[in-house]
């Protein structure tokens, strides 16, 4: 399902004393089966963008457009559940919105509230719980019994049992230990492949980017600074830092050496492997000239 | 000689609920004066360890001294005095409505008179930097910036001992940084002793010091270059290693040898450069 912003604004309490502009002429495509990563500082209208790509916001200037539904300012919008259901936003701390007794029921509650059968939800708990690496044996738990880890993956496993097109991830990460922070990012890559998702993260996290992505729009005071895949973001380092924003370590690395040897390398490298290549391939042929 | 400001002799903690031990027969001593990084993967016992520490919660068996009292119920008053505690959660722990009401609330909390909590307020605040935000409402802060609020919260009780409970695991990079700077520079002028409960392996290669806790129990103290030089064994734990480590064994593999694994950047660069001078 493609997803696009054209020219939106938002303005929190607009027409009133407290009015707020918070993002302004924001374009942005995200056609089916992208991995976008959204990256700007906390109050950089990351969040503002987010709560668009599902209708929880609607844009007061502009255009948003997901699938064949369109979302316009200054007009009521229809059908926006169908949306809700096809754009799954896991939150931040999203282990913080468990509610239900049981495992399952908390994992069924989005889908039978989007008129799914509570057979097939049922159905649609165990696959999801699957996907986020539970068994099953946990259906009959209370979610407040589990670790913090576990709820976590409880919390997805219900955006999952949604059967989204789309996947919104807000720092899905935060607060969970390296392994745990490798295993989630891998788990939504491998069904971003798999299934053929969309999948639009929000993230401090430049390695991430660098890692999963193949585009990356950078948010600054409201608006797009700056859009490309990572290779050409990360190429343009200068301008980054100047915004206040990281570099991966892997380029923060390279430009440190080159500096050091006076000399730049042929490209920018985004892996520890690439990288290590390029520069004993450089440090060796150096010894022959 | 390195002087013991907390020790803990084996120390067993269990929660009602659970068959498990949190804590099992934990031994170590903490300096006054260090940087010690407490690190762990998520349930191996480190946030327990913060808890009995400032006698949130008392050890099944084992003892706990700080600052030569034994910890227990009647002595807990006055150690937590010595010894403050910044969590994870910026927005869980303000309780005043505008930042210097924030920070004099643990002093009006220990009945320190009017005159002498405004001076210490202002004082704390200078310290971290935050003293042009006395009237500011909470949820106009930054994460950074509340996390640095609370810290002035701290140090306003003048404590010897400060413990970060994965203070700075919410935040974004900038506000990590902020929160991490503040603390060094408070360590250096104070002399305060640091405890430093992370997750965050670039931060605890700058400690002086590195527990290893794994399913409640100790698994390795030492320098963080021995910590580090224990590698794959880290992975399997659940944690990392710090960047110019897996640089420094990337490498390795495409040939290239060195004497060491270098904890930063700069020296692995200056490495580099030097070698290409001798080969």
């Amino acid at each position: 399902m493609d997803i696009s912003l054209k020219s939106v604004e938002y303005r929190y309490q607009a027409n009133t004393p407290f009015e707020r502009l918070a993002i302004s002429d924001v374009s942005i495509d995200i056609p089916s089966g992208t991995y976008l990563a959204l990256i700007g500082h906390t109050g950089s209208g990351k969040s503002t963008v987010l709560q668009h790509l599902n209708a929880l916001l609607q844009p007061t200037e502009g255009t948003v457009l997901i699938g064949s539904q369109e979302i316009k300012a200054h007009q009521k919008n229809k059908n926006l559940k169908a949306v809700r259901q096809k754009v799954g936003i896991v939150f931040q701390f999203p282990e913080h919105q468990l509610f239900e007794e049981t495992v399952e029921k908390d994992i069924i509650f989005g889908p039978m509230n989007f008129g799914v059968s509570e057979s097939e939800a049922k159905r649609r708990a165990r696959v999801a719980l699957k996907q986020v690496g539970l068994g099953e044996e946990i259906l009959e738990k209370s979610p407040f019994d589990l670790s913090g880890g576990q709820m976590r993956r409880v919390a997805i496993a219900g955006v999952l049992a949604m059967g989204p097109d789309v996947i919104v991830l807000d720092e899905p990460t935060a607060g969970l230990d390296p392994r745990g922070r490798k295993e989630i990012m891998d788990m939504f890559y491998s069904l971003h492949k798999e299934r053929g998702l969309s999948t639009i993260l929000v993230t401090h996290s430049m390695e991430d980017a660098a890692r999963y992505a193949d585009q990356i729009v950078i948010m600054q005071q409201g608006r797009v600074a700056k859009k490309g895949t990572p290779e050409e973001i990360f190429s343009e380092t200068a301008e980054l830092i100047q915004m206040g924003l990281d570099v991966p370590e892997v380029v923060r690395f390279q430009l440190k050496l080159e500096e050091k040897l006076g000399s730049k390398l042929d490209k920018i490298y985004l892996s520890i492997e690439e990288l290590s290549a390029a520069v004993s391939e450089r440090l060796k042929r150096g010894v022959r000239s | 000689m390195k002087k013991s400001i907390v020790s803990l002799k084996e120390v067993s903690f269990q929660y009602d609920d659970q068959e498990r031990y949190a804590l099992n027969n934990v031994t170590f001593d903490i300096f006054e004066g260090e940087w010690l990084a407490i690190v762990g993967h998520n349930g191996s016992g480190k946030s327990t360890m913060a808890k009995l520490l400032n006698g949130l919660q008392f050890p099944k068996s084992g003892e706990i001294t700080v600052c030569g009292l034994p910890l227990n119920e009647e002595t807990i008053w006055d150690i937590r005095k010595q010894l403050g505690m910044v969590f994870q959660n910026p927005d869980n722990q303000f309780v005043g409505t505008t930042v210097q009401d924030d920070v004099a609330f643990g002093l009006e909390n220990m009945g320190v008179p009017r005159i002498e909590m405004v001076h210490r307020v202002e004082d704390a605040l200078k310290k971290v930097k935050m003293d042009q935000f006395l009237y500011q409402e909470p949820h106009h802060l930054s994460g950074g910036q509340k996390q640095r609020v609370a810290i002035a919260g701290v140090l306003a009780l003048r404590p010897a001992i400060i413990i970060l409970d994965e203070a700075t695991s919410m935040l974004d990079p900038r506000g990590r940084e902020e929160v991490l700077a503040t603390v060094r520079d408070l360590k250096a002028e104070k002399q305060l002793t640091v405890i430093s409960i992370t997750h965050d392996l670039d931060e605890a290669a700058k400690a002086d010091r590195i527990i290893v806790m794994n399913k409640g129990e100790v698994y390795r103290e030492g320098t963080p270059e021995e910590i580090f030089s224990l590698d794959e064994e880290l992975i399997e734990l659940g944690l990392d290693i710090p960047f110019s480590v897996k640089m420094t064994k990337a490498f390795r593999q495409m040939g290239l040898t060195f004497t060491k694994n270098y904890l930063s950047e700069e020296e692995l660069v200056t490495e580099l450069w030097t070698s290409r001078l001798n080969l």
